[in-house]
């Protein structure tokens, strides 16, 4: 966690991309990290089952804010069937660093919320770890 | 200010508690500031709790051999032990569960069931923590009754305006002692008696109050008394309810099985005495001899002292905090010393208390960052989140310092001037 604090990833939080809402988002789904209150949600327009563009909202900490504006940038042209399947290892790429266990569901709200867009249902969390229970 | 370093006594505290000695993995001291999620545990704890398990080991009020007669007999000392800390008029009036949560769950089912019927009300406050507003809810939900809220102003204070006219038609006040969150303390002098003046019963949540001042429930004339083990000293699983007899006598068991029973036939069972009518199930014999351990701990040191030295560091952190108010650092909850325990809440900025928290972990500096179970009371702040420091008798004005450190630290990663 010392490096997690990047500079990339400060900018990505100070300065999101693809932050904001679509006009006819195509699909969208939003959720929240009960540990933390982030918040995110995520808007898609979609032509012939890819993504053509997309836009994310949302409030929270560095870690979600920061991975979700990472991943919006990730997966423009993708097909939704393929978004829908995205394994945690996208994230971890994107934020290149470790993450402690009990912050995993900050950088994995942005791919959850992603996948439930996808799929138009909720999404199960991407990671298996035990830290689920709400307090 | 400068920190003081710690004196002898409490250096003498700081080596009582082992954990405090290890280091984390990036070579840093433990610096200890989440006590009001869980304490840490002294070494004459966790020797009560190897001593039971490696030297008596036996199931309680059944065997006569002499383990199990040892087992019995430190089970039971412990429950006078802590019956004695709360200044309870009996022990049969103590009660053993697995936590505070348990303790109010056993009242809302068993007396709660019993007692209430559509058109009473129940009241809580805003300040309360899930464990003492969920169980409430789901009451009102089963029995028909109306669940009310003592509200609280901004700085967290309870705000008694309209005292009487929500005590109207209650029959259970239900209210936390020390605010988990805001470390508010309750002003249970005036509420109490106010509510026994509308025959209302009260419940205390004691679960941060117990481990951090004296208590003595007979003073405080509470009808119920809750809190946990392990946020007092104690091993976790293990925790207690008070009740007036009065009213224990009264009421029908919670849990149904073993131990709570006098006689059983296939046609009916009488239940036992107090305080087993409410022990069903072999119980955590362990955990009870430990929190027994954990009493005998705290009651050597002086409750007196514990919330001297607790008081003493809040002035001392308040004092820092103030340092770091013209960059943004907002300190929330009561800020009269005298009606706030050990708890100080707050965010840096507009850095969200979860970074906050884990560049403090590179530190060594562990604080609870986020709701703290009081979800309804963050919303109606307006806050998403806070970042809690909470103090214990372990930590020192040099402790304060360290967070302080922290704080400088997350600062220059978030560029903050």
């Amino acid at each position: 966690m010392e490096d997690f604090y990047k500079e990339y990833i400060l900018d990505h939080y100070r300065n999101p991309r693809n932050f904001g809402h679509l006009d006819a988002p195509d699909a969208s789904a939003e959720d929240l990290n009960p540990l933390c209150g982030d918040e995110i949600r995520m808007e898609l327009q979609v032509r012939d089952g890819r993504v053509l563009d997309v836009r994310f909202s949302g409030k929270g900490c560095a870690i979600s804010q920061a991975s979700a504006s990472m991943l919006t940038q990730t997966i423009k042209g993708e097909r939704l069937e393929d978004i829908a399947r995205l394994s945690k290892d996208v994230v971890l790429e994107n934020v290149g660093i470790g993450i402690s266990p009990t912050r995993m569901k900050c950088a994995m709200l942005g791919l959850k919320v992603l996948k439930s867009a996808a799929l138009g249902e909720i999404a199960s969390w991407p990671d298996d770890d035990p830290h689920t229970a709400s307090v | 200010m400068i920190a003081s370093p710690p004196d002898l006594k409490l250096r003498r505290i700081i080596a009582d508690f082992p954990i405090l000695a290890k280091r984390t993995r990036r070579g840093k001291r433990l610096i200890y500031l989440d006590s009001a999620a869980t304490s840490q545990k002294p070494q004459v704890v966790i020797d009560a709790l190897v001593e039971y398990y490696s030297s008596y080991n036996a199931n309680i009020h059944r065997g006569v051999y002499e383990i199990a007669e040892r087992a019995t007999t430190a089970f039971e000392d412990a429950r006078a032990k802590v019956a004695a800390f709360i200044n309870a008029p009996q022990s049969a009036e103590l009660i053993f569960t697995r936590g505070a949560t348990e303790s109010i769950n056993l009242v809302s089912h068993s007396w709660g069931l019993q007692n209430l019927k559509p058109g009473d009300a129940i009241l809580t406050t805003q300040l309360e923590h899930h464990s003492n507003l969920v169980p409430w809810q789901v009451l009102a939900e089963r029995t028909g009754a109306q669940l009310r809220y003592i509200p609280v102003d901004g700085r967290g204070e309870h705000v008694l305006d309209k005292l009487d006219e929500l005590l109207s038609g209650v029959k259970l006040v239900a209210l936390s002692h020390v605010s988990n969150s805001l470390g508010t303390i309750a002003p249970l002098e005036i509420i109490i008696p106010r509510a026994h003046a509308v025959g209302a019963i009260v419940l205390v949540d004691g679960a941060q109050s117990a481990p951090n001042m004296p208590v003595d429930v007979q003073a405080l004339d509470a009808d119920f008394f809750a809190a946990s083990g392990h946020k007092m000293c104690g091993p976790t699983g293990i925790g207690f309810l008070y009740g007036k007899r009065a009213l224990l006598e009264k009421m029908p068991p919670f849990l149904a099985g073993g131990d709570m029973i006098k006689k059983v036939t296939y046609e009916g069972t009488t239940f036992n005495e107090l305080p087993w009518k409410f022990e069903a199930g072999t119980g955590n014999v362990a955990g009870a001899i430990g929190l027994g351990a954990a009493v005998d701990y705290l009651q050597g040191l002086d409750m007196e002292w514990v919330r001297a030295h607790e008081r003493s560091l809040m002035c001392y952190a308040f004092a820092r905090f103030d340092e770091l108010a013209t960059r943004g650092l907002q300190v929330y909850g009561p800020h009269d010393r005298d009606r706030v325990a050990d708890v100080i809440s707050f965010n840096f900025s507009d850095v969200h208390p979860h970074d906050l928290a884990s560049i403090l972990d590179t530190e060594g500096v562990a604080i609870r960052a986020g709701h703290h179970c009081t979800m309804p009371l963050m919303e109606k702040m307006g806050w998403p989140a806070t970042a809690r420091a909470s103090f214990y008798l372990y930590n020192s004005e040099e402790d304060v310092d360290a967070l302080m450190d922290g704080l400088e630290k997350a600062a220059s990663v978030f560029n903050l001037r």
